[in-house]
């Protein structure tokens, strides 16, 4: 497997994992696995998982822990519930944007220029975002503006689209042909599957969706590629290094925490504008801090936490969509697991795969005792899934090198 | 050491320069939306000082000092529990579900109710503590995930398991504790003070048991060698390691005592009051106790003043109804005088070491 | 020849300690000018003012002939200044490349152009003799040759005045050979060499003149043909330098330490340690020489016991491989760490709070129940009057002290305890001569009373100074044992890296 060039091996992965959704949901009738709908769904909610993580991406590349993502969703939820329901959903995102960074700037002050500890500094912004949002939100109630105490009034949607011909886009006013979504109707196995992932994917798409995820490669592209992504990179991995040579590192971490909170701000946004049509107290729902798992499941890079926003975006998906479809899901866990302690088997792990096939006859038992999972147990779904993305990841994590590590100019030796 | 002007002025520096800090914040914030900060603080003072109010700020500084004491334990340790959520509503749920289903005379009573509570929330918490020793799984995220699974986890056990079926009530609800199991107030303190005054209302028992538990986390924290290596971890978890610490159990053992003090937490009030719990149990109070260690610099004493000064506040902002201004002001409050003091301490402890490098420059130039 | 660089009366202070005083110095074009002074004296301050790192109290510096006053390295780089660390400051997970052209990248549109900066570097390379391959990453590079990536890093910036601090510390004789027909190559090619040292023979071989700075002062401003290394040495301490040495045979008859086929194994392809096999006796002095990262530290860490091994290591006759840190340390084993404020330290924490580290399982701290503070304070005292550790008191904080006081603490901690062992890791770098003087003296007192010792050391002189055995240990083997009595600093070099 290891000799493979890596696109052929991504696409292995892709094919072995669309292959076990189908065969599972040939075997427990679960339909919602690979329908559209769940498709769609997963990717509309991976984007703030994504955004979140992109956020993380540039703070601890510059060398700066982020827990207050959380804090900087709920700030960029509410500002985009607020402007929104004001002035139209493309000013409450661009709302989001500003309330996020606004949040990230009060961390990046603390954490840079007082040096206080990164996570202590995250979780104060939590408790205080969550706090904030709470009070506006009543003084808006209060005064009338708001129609709940934690609610914001309803914001308009932006518009969708998809992709000429293959999945039914609309141009200029002319409806093309669904290729994708006719094939994924015939109910073909494995092949009607797969086109009607890709149906969910590239149809009725949301403008703002494609925006977020073009963000992704946009930010490879300047982390990788240009001179400021440089020099902020470097901020993370060798500071005074850095500072020898005449970068700014303060003006680095500054730039990659801010940056950080208009990303996650933007997630919260695109949870009250786009995912919903207002803002919700609680709506962020902790994808601030699964969006930091997803970026260390990505290994701090912006494909692997693209992979790790769309892994959770699904869990999330069929979470909210279909109780039966968790319930088939821990099929896939238990077959997943099998094969994951058959990889440590032959890696001589022998605890490590003990546990998973612990994990696995505990998966079935499940399956077996619970016809239908009980609700709560389906909203626990993401944080379980984190958990275990996280408990089993095995590869070698390449955290920046000074992330989290306190900065004081004139400290090299 | 002596104790001169200038060690009370540094001592007191970063407390006081945090307080007038969240004091301006607030009043901007109060400002903002057109209300009066000097009666909003008046206000406050006024009824916080009424007895029944007072014996209220220290019942729920009981609970806030609790489950700072358990965040403390890891926060020395360089390590962040910030599952105590989580871990105190299991603890609770499991220990009024168990609780009430056996008598014994009421101090075993109210022991056994603690070893469950306990158990619970040091079991939640070792899950943590073992994923970041075999995975390395940081611990913010689990504790933070895990939170969410208990939510999920007691929501689930109230509704389908542990519930029993109260006439005429949507609540959803435990078994009542036998008399045994319920806590008594430290009604020696109260009793000669006028009835209208207390409004019925005691001091907890717990909070004996708080004071207890403060003094104990001082002591085995800086008098015994678990501390010692515990504070190491905390320092510099190499040289930790090479002086022999086994980092490991370490991390272990911390998020277990930590996860056991925070399944206490949760039983003040079920003790005190409700002896169940239900659906209308408080919500929050982690997260609350988080801010409360950080103000508290993670000492005894120092949570002590924390958890009074924030229990003072939410208690008396529920006043500010009456005045028309949202009592959720005091989130304002707690996040000023959180994010204040978090910089302050910071900034002083810098200039510490600034001024000690130089009172040992002089001392070394003298010789 | 024209004066390239000038620096007249520098101060500088810092919190607590005055780094300059009165540094004056003037360098030559064309020619390779040294600094020395012992550790401490304040060499790399006013180095790191010259390249705008730091700036003066008061002071000025000409750059060939123009006042300036650098507000950051930016600056001076644009004057034409470099400055290769001694410290080497790269990004471990950076290419080459990417490390050399940070901070000056060029561009193309909106990106870096990695075509133009590569061929430049190639080219670069080839014509100073410092080749090297610009995709690596630099965590895959060796010590000479991440070297050469940051001499690179200052000739891509088209520097032509060098600083080189102290870059002869972790190279073996053959390649400081290397890098003074460097710097002589460099120098033909009228480039100015700031030459930081206190490597006296050294200095006199590769430097032109030579500006001696004692505490924060200049005192004195030679050519290097008129003096000897010597007279240097009486100019930079004010007194005869210590020797490392040890006298007689103080070998016991009791055998301390036995390892046998230690072997820890690597993901890689090359075990960290192989078999490792070597009996030391009580009053005996082992010395471990070798390029660093060839498995000195892990060697020090399977003994004391943290690192996983394979094989047998046996403590006083009685096997040890199933004991934990904590409990060979209570056997007896002493360890000081090479990196203090990292292993052995607590910076922020008072000297008695230290004292507790490692010992905290031992009387006087523990008295079988709690820790004693008294008697902890009490015992704090004793050791620094007794190590000479200057300070106010047991209350200061780690931090405040100067680094050769900060190893006497460590010392002294060590040896109130006498352990039977001693594992002494560099256990007099970046330390100020006296105090490496003092440390040496312990070392020696030990030894007479009967302490086994394993000293690693960079310090090839030391090395062969105070041991009784040499090891060489390369790529994780012991490849030769060397008699010091018959040893020479080139000889030691050229078994460290191989050679024959």
């Amino acid at each position: 497997m290891r000799n493979l060039a890596k696109p052929a091996r991504l696409a292995l992965y892709a094919f072995a994992i669309v292959f076990s959704l189908s065969t599972i949901k040939l075997i427990t009738g679960a339909s919602d696995l690979t329908s559209v709908g769940t498709a769609s769904s997963a990717l509309l909610l991976s984007v703030p998982i994504a955004m979140a993580a992109l956020g993380g991406l540039f703070s601890e590349r510059s060398g700066v822990v982020n827990i207050g993502l959380e804090g900087m969703m709920i700030m960029g939820a509410w500002g985009g519930g607020f402007i929104g329901a004001k002035h139209g959903p493309w000013a409450g995102l661009l709302a989001g944007i500003v309330m996020g960074a606004l949040g990230a700037a009060l961390h990046a002050i603390a954490t840079v220029g007082f040096g206080v500890d990164h996570v202590v500094s995250g979780v104060a912004i939590n408790i205080i975002a969550a706090g904030l949002a709470r009070y506006l939100s009543t003084i808006l109630y209060k005064n009338g503006t708001w129609v709940g105490p934690s609610q914001s009034p309803d914001i308009q949607s932006i518009g969708v689209n998809g992709l000429p011909i293959l999945s039914g886009g609309t141009y200029f006013g002319w409806k093309s042909p669904d290729l994708f979504g006719s094939i994924a109707e015939k109910n073909w196995f494995l092949i009607s599957d797969t086109f009607s992932i890709l149906r969910g994917l590239t149809g009725e798409v949301s403008y703002v969706t494609v925006i977020a995820i073009s963000l992704v490669p946009l930010s490879y592209w300047f982390l990788w590629h240009t001179a400021f992504g440089l020099r902020l990179r470097s901020a993370g991995e060798a500071p005074t290094a850095a500072e020898s040579l005449g970068v700014n590192v303060y003006l680095m971490k500054y730039a990659g925490v801010i940056v950080s909170g208009g990303f996650a701000g933007f997630g919260g946004a695109f949870l009250a504008i786009v995912a919903s049509n207002h803002y919700q107290e609680n709506q962020t729902g902790g994808r601030g801090y699964i969006g930091l798992a997803a970026l260390i499941f990505g290994n701090w890079r912006p494909g692997g936490l693209m992979t790790g926003a769309g892994l959770f975006g699904f869990a999330d998906a069929l979470q909210l969509r279909d109780a039966t479809a968790i319930h088939a899901l821990l099929m896939l866990l238990a077959f997943a697991m099998v094969f994951f302690a058959f990889l440590n088997l032959k890696k001589k792990k022998f605890a490590t795969s003990v546990i998973s096939l612990a994990l696995a006859t505990f998966a079935i038992w499940l399956y077996i005792t619970f016809t239908e999972l009980p609700g709560q147990f389906v909203t626990m779904t993401p944080y379980i899934v984190t958990l275990l993305v996280l408990g089993l990841g095995t590869q070698r994590l390449r955290m920046p090198a000074a992330d989290g590590v306190p900065y004081r100019k004139g400290g090299g030796k | 050491m002596k104790v001169t002007p200038k060690k009370i002025y540094l001592a007191l520096a970063a407390p006081v320069s945090a307080a007038v800090a969240s004091i301006l914040i607030s009043s901007l914030a109060l400002l903002a939306t057109k209300k009066s900060p000097t009666e909003a603080f008046k206000t406050m003072w006024e009824f916080g000082a009424t007895t029944s109010s007072v014996i209220e700020t220290l019942n729920n500084a009981t609970s806030y000092y609790i489950a700072a004491l358990a965040i403390a334990i890891t926060f020395r340790a360089g390590l962040f529990n910030i599952g105590v959520e989580g871990q105190l509503r299991l603890g609770a749920l499991f220990a009024c579900y168990f609780g009430a289903m056996f008598t014994l005379p009421p101090v075993l009573h109210i022991l056994a109710i603690f070893i469950i509570s306990m158990t619970v929330g040091g079991l939640w918490a070792a899950i943590a503590g073992i994923l970041k020793v075999k995975r390395g799984v940081n611990e913010v995220i689990s504790t933070i995930m895990l939170n969410s699974i208990a939510g999920g986890l007691s929501a689930y056990l109230l509704s389908k398991h542990f519930t029993v079926k109260i006439e005429g009530s949507n609540n959803l609800t435990t078994q009542e504790l036998p008399a045994s199991g319920q806590m008594p107030n430290l009604s020696f303190l109260t009793k000669n003070l006028d009835q209208s005054a207390t409004q019925g209302r005691g001091i907890y028992g717990m909070f004996a048991i708080a004071i207890a538990l403060g003094i104990a986390f001082w002591w085995i924290v800086n008098r015994t060698r678990f501390g010692f290596e515990l504070r190491a971890s905390g320092i510099n978890p190499i040289a930790a390691r090479v002086s022999g610490v086994n980092s490991k159990r370490m991390i272990v053992i911390a998020m277990i005592s930590s996860g056991a003090i925070a399944g206490l937490s949760g039983l003040p009030t079920v003790l005190a009051e409700t002896h169940a719990y239900n659906l209308g149990f408080r919500a929050g109070l982690g997260f609350s106790a988080i801010a409360v260690a950080l103000l508290g610099r993670n000492s005894a004493i120092g949570m002590a003043f924390s958890s009074l000064l924030f229990s003072f506040l939410e208690v008396s902002s529920r006043s500010l109804d009456l005045i028309d201004i949202a009592p959720e002001t005091y989130f304002i409050m707690q996040g000023a005088i959180l994010l204040s003091s978090v910089i302050a301490f910071e900034v002083v402890s810098r200039y510490r070491v600034k001024v000690v490098s130089e009172q040992l420059a002089k001392a070394v130039a003298n010789a | 020849m024209s004066v390239s660089v000038e620096l007249r009366h520098i101060s500088k202070r810092f919190p607590g300690v005055i780094a300059n005083k009165d540094v004056s110095l003037k360098v030559q074009s064309g020619s390779v000018h040294a600094l020395v002074g012992e550790n401490g004296a304040g060499k790399s301050t006013v180095m790191k003012i010259l390249y705008g790192m730091q700036r003066p109290d008061s002071g000025e510096i000409f750059v060939n002939g123009d006042q300036k006053l650098f507000k950051s390295p930016h600056e001076a780089i644009a004057v034409g200044i470099g400055m290769v660390h001694q410290h080497f400051m790269l990004a471990d997970n950076f290419t080459v490349l990417e490390n050399i052209i940070l901070g000056d990248e060029p561009k193309r549109a909106a990106q870096i152009d990695f075509g133009v900066a590569r061929k430049k570097i190639t080219e670069m390379a080839a014509t100073y003799g410092l080749e090297v391959d610009p995709d690596e990453l630099v965590e895959n590079l060796g010590v000479g040759q991440r070297q050469r990536v940051e001499i690179l890093k200052v000739l891509y910036r088209g520097a032509n005045i060098l600083i080189f601090d102290e870059p002869t510390a972790v190279l073996v004789p053959q390649e400081v050979d290397d890098l003074f027909n460097a710097l002589h190559g460099l120098r033909e090619k009228g480039m100015s060499i700031i030459f930081i040292s206190h490597k006296l023979d050294e200095v006199l071989r590769v430097a032109d003149e030579v500006t001696v700075i004692r505490a924060g002062s200049t005192v004195a401003e030679v050519k290097s043909k008129d003096v000897t290394s010597k007279q240097l040495a009486e100019l930079m301490v004010g007194s005869e330098l210590p020797k490392p040495e040890t006298k007689g045979n103080t070998k016991r008859e009791n055998i301390v330490l036995e390892l046998n086929q230690v072997t820890v194994p690597s993901k890689g392809a090359r075990n960290l340690l192989s078999n490792i096999s070597f009996k030391l006796h009580a009053g005996e002095v082992i010395g471990i020489a070798g390029v660093e990262g060839n498995g000195q530290s892990e060697l020090t860490e399977t003994i004391l016991g943290l690192l996983e091994y394979t094989g047998q290591i046996s403590f006083d006759g009685k096997s040890i491989d199933t004991e934990s840190v904590s409990e060979r340390r209570d056997l007896g084993i002493g360890f000081i760490p090479e990196d203090r404020h990292r292993q052995a330290l607590m910076l922020g924490s008072p000297l008695w709070e230290n004292r507790i580290l490692g010992y905290q399982r031992s009387k006087p701290i523990f008295n079988g129940f709690v820790l004693d503070k008294k008697a902890t304070i009490e015992d704090t005292k004793l050791i620094m009057q007794e190590f000479d550790v200057r300070a106010p008191g047991p209350n200061t904080l780690a931090t405040a002290l100067s680094g050769g006081n900060q190893q006497k603490f460590i010392v002294g901690r060590e040896m109130v305890h006498a352990p039977k062992l001693l594992v002494a890791s560099h256990p007099t770098r970046g330390v100020d001569v006296g105090a490496q003087g003092a440390i040496w003296e312990e070392l020696r007192k030990a030894r007479e009373k009967g302490m086994a010792i394993v000293l690693i050391s960079a310090d090839l002189e030391e090395l062969i100074g105070m041991s009784d055995r040499l090891l060489v240990m390369l790529r994780g083997e012991v490849t030769a044992e060397l008699d010091p009595a018959n040893t020479t600093p080139e000889k030691l070099g050229a078994a460290m890296t191989g050679a024959k």
